[in-house]
């Protein structure tokens, strides 16, 4: 494993299954009446979070403090960040407290290979802009593998965005490397335009793809795309590439169906669809906490009690 | 003053005297004063015609911590340059006279080179409304390169309107060919790249799309244009187009834009994103860069120009959103010609002073810069030793600022001598 996570194309198989593996370890740890375990103790992740994101900051505040590290939780708003410090700045700073790791959340794509530049301690990608979010991959497939058994051959389908998609970009280098056979279905506009490059399959027809598809993932589609003429307007971008009940119906039966969050319920997923019992979303909440655990414990050469 | 043992663009070692600021005799074995401390040896060092910049941000007045129209001269003394073309964006901007004649003077006053002043086309480099274009040209800095360079003079009537004005005065509009619409916070070249880091695409087309349209313009009006920084392929067919019509279109590339491609941004010796390679126009490909070698060699592209852009370091130590756009490049322009265009076999030394003083001269209206080496010429002379290879050192710099993507790379060549008018502005690669 490297120092850091920060794309995960930088994951070898072994690697990623490595993190996997560890997960499940943790998960029964987790099942657990004490979920608290002292494989940190002494040890500071810093969560630098320069972007809202409450359900990330959350997720990995909750798994590093389940390894017993201290969690120092660093918000640019109303810090010195939004008085104009640079990331530099900040970086220094948080290398003086003696930071073991921070987990960074970015608007700008790199960010993390930054500030990776300038501190010791690991940098966990939490999300970079249009970039990357491997964290949320390697939750995917925790979520993928505990529903479907393994990944090798299965068909994953991504839905939505993927040009401005993190999660997209993260789920098909990490999905690739798993064995995993992933198609991109959106609109051309929101497509890379060296998507030709990318290790996956790329369609503009969504019903064409759902028959052969062992997983959906649904991506948000932010409504602002609209306005730089990405799509003409909601109800045809719903109707094109939403995944409804009809849509719904026509996935295998064992097919199930994710999303990253937060929805935009009656937009690209039906309410029907997100509270089906095929809906991995509400576990891929709690997976979250479980893989950044393993992911804070491997990096920081942590020992399970 | 006798510089002796030198060889004019590459050929047979001689001597040349120096009168009055001119070239008064070429040839072997001259006799005479040997000037100071006893004459300048060469030591079989090539001489070149001194090199002329089209594209120069002094940043002075306004942004003095990046460079001042003083350090920004002695960089274009190291680097062989004898005058520098001082584009427009400063604050305030060079939209005046008074702006214009102000930068002029003190180039004159500092004497490390010949300043000329480019003037903006429009108020403010605003895109609306014709900047006094005619008084720039009549004031003492006696502007003919006319250009908003930084943004795109995209409004295609603006556009029309200061080709045809500034044939008053033989000017020539200096475009940077960037559509805005299609690049709105770009951040790179678009491509297979910039899709992986997920920044926003600055695609080819806008450029192209702007060159194209400017040469029909240029065309209907019956005027000249210039393309600054020509980067990609696609430009490389227009211009070619256009000058097989025998219109009146020059173009120029930057140094940086010959020798580095985009997939330095994701992997590079100092890391992925890493601003110091950030431009604008933005790094292509190694396609892109081939081909720009090549429409240099068959003169499609007439000049070298640096678009020396000095950021001072906050500015570049940042993500890669926040960071400033540009490139030092005065001090390693000479160096990287001779590595993507020389060595490769592309161009002679001849070639050389072509297009990085004839052609930029003769684009410039510049008096006195970019004549042939021999009796009776102007002594701009840039003395250049191709035979030595050495690892980029910034801190070397005469630039305030230090933004050089070649920082540790190993380059060849190294000016030894820089004349301005016969008077000694570099020896032995010092400042005087």
């Amino acid at each position: 494993m490297n120092r850091h996570l920060i794309s995960a194309g930088d994951l070898a198989k072994d690697d990623a299954l490595l993190i996997l593996d560890t997960a499940e370890e943790l998960a029964r740890v987790s099942e657990r009446s004490i979920k608290k375990l002292p494989t940190l103790r002494g040890r500071t992740v810093v969560n630098l979070f320069f972007e809202d994101s409450t359900r990330t900051r959350i997720s990995f505040e909750a798994a590093a403090k389940r390894l017993s590290a201290d969690v120092i939780n660093f918000s640019a708003k109303g810090s010195s960040v939004s008085k104009g410090e640079s990331l530099k700045d900040t970086a220094l700073t948080l290398e003086a407290m003696g930071a073991d790791a921070v987990v960074i959340r970015h608007q700008a794509s790199g960010a993390p290979h930054r500030l990776a530049t300038w501190v010791h301690g690991s940098v966990v990608n939490a999300g970079d802009g249009t970039h990357e979010h491997p964290t949320q991959a390697l939750l995917d497939a925790f979520s993928m593998r505990r529903r479907l058994g393994g990944l090798d051959g299965r068909r994953v389908t991504i839905v939505g965005d993927v040009l401005h998609s993190r999660v997209a970009r993260s789920n098909v280098l990490l999905l690739a490397t798993l064995g995993a056979e992933v198609t991109l279905v959106a609109p051309p506009t929101l497509l890379p335009v060296s998507i030709d490059t990318w290790p996956c399959s790329v369609s503009y027809d969504l019903d064409a793809v759902l028959p052969k598809s062992d997983v959906v993932m649904m991506l948000r589609v932010q409504k602002e795309r609209m306005n730089a003429a990405y799509f003409p307007s909601e109800r045809e971008y719903s109707r094109r590439y939403g995944l409804d009940r009809d849509r719904f119906a026509k996935m295998p039966d064992e097919a199930i169906v994710m999303h990253p969050g937060p929805m935009n319920r009656g937009m690209e997923i039906a309410a029907e669809v997100a509270d089906s019992p095929r809906s991995t979303i509400v576990e891929q909440v709690a997976n979250g906490v479980t893989i950044r655990m393993a992911v804070l414990y491997l990096l920081l050469g942590g020992e399970i009690a | 003053m006798i510089i002796r043992n030198v060889r004019i663009l590459g050929g047979e070692p001689v001597d040349l005297r120096i009168e009055d600021g001119l070239v008064a005799e070429t040839g072997p074995g001259l006799s005479g004063d040997d000037g100071f401390d006893g004459g300048f040896d060469g030591r079989g060092a090539i001489v070149l015609p001194g090199l002329v910049d089209l594209h120069t941000h002094l940043r002075e007045p306004g942004r003095e911590d990046a460079e001042t129209v003083q350090t920004g001269t002695q960089s274009a003394a190291r680097g062989g340059y004898t005058a520098v073309h001082a584009m427009a964006n400063t604050s305030p901007v060079a939209d005046t006279a008074g702006v214009v004649e102000q930068v002029w003077r003190l180039g004159r006053e500092f004497g490390h080179c010949d300043v000329q002043p480019v003037g903006a086309v429009t108020v403010g480099l605003e895109g609306r409304q014709l900047a006094e274009l005619g008084a720039m040209a009549d004031s003492a800095a006696r502007v003919r390169v006319f250009s908003d360079d930084g943004k795109c003079v995209d409004d295609a009537v603006l556009m029309r309107r200061a080709l045809e004005y500034v044939k008053a005065f033989d000017g020539v509009v200096a475009q940077h060919a960037q559509e805005p619409r299609l690049t709105g916070g770009a951040q790179m070249n678009e491509g297979v790249v910039s899709g992986r880091l997920g920044l926003t695409g600055w695609p080819a087309v806008a450029e192209e799309a702007i060159i194209a349209r400017d040469c029909l313009l240029a065309a209907h009006v019956g005027s000249r244009l210039h393309v600054c920084h020509v980067s990609t392929a696609g430009s490389v067919e227009i211009l070619r187009w256009a000058k097989s019509k025998g219109w009146d279109v020059t173009a120029e590339v930057t140094p940086h834009h010959l020798l580095l491609t985009d997939d330095l941004v994701e992997d590079s010796p100092v890391g992925a994103y890493n601003p110091i390679y950030k431009v604008n126009p933005p790094l292509r490909t190694r396609a892109d860069v081939e081909a720009l070698r090549a429409a240099l060699a068959d003169g499609t592209i007439d000049v070298v120009a640096t678009d020396h852009a000095p950021h001072p370091v906050e500015d570049k130590e940042t993500e890669w959103s926040a960071a400033a756009m540009g490139m030092v490049g005065l001090e390693t322009a000479l160096s990287v010609v001779q590595e993507a265009m020389v060595d490769t076999g592309l161009l002679d030394w001849a070639g050389v002073a072509e297009r990085m003083s004839y052609a930029p001269a003769r684009i410039g209206r510049l008096p006195g810069h970019g004549r042939p080496v021999e009796a009776g010429a102007v002594a701009n002379l840039t003395l250049y030793d191709p035979s030595v290879r050495t690892a980029v050192d910034p801190s070397a710099f005469a630039s305030k600022s230090r933004n050089t993507p070649y920082e540790g790379m190993t380059l060849p060549g190294r000016v030894v001598a820089t004349f301005l008018r016969g008077r000694p502005t570099v020896l032995e690669g010092k400042l005087v």
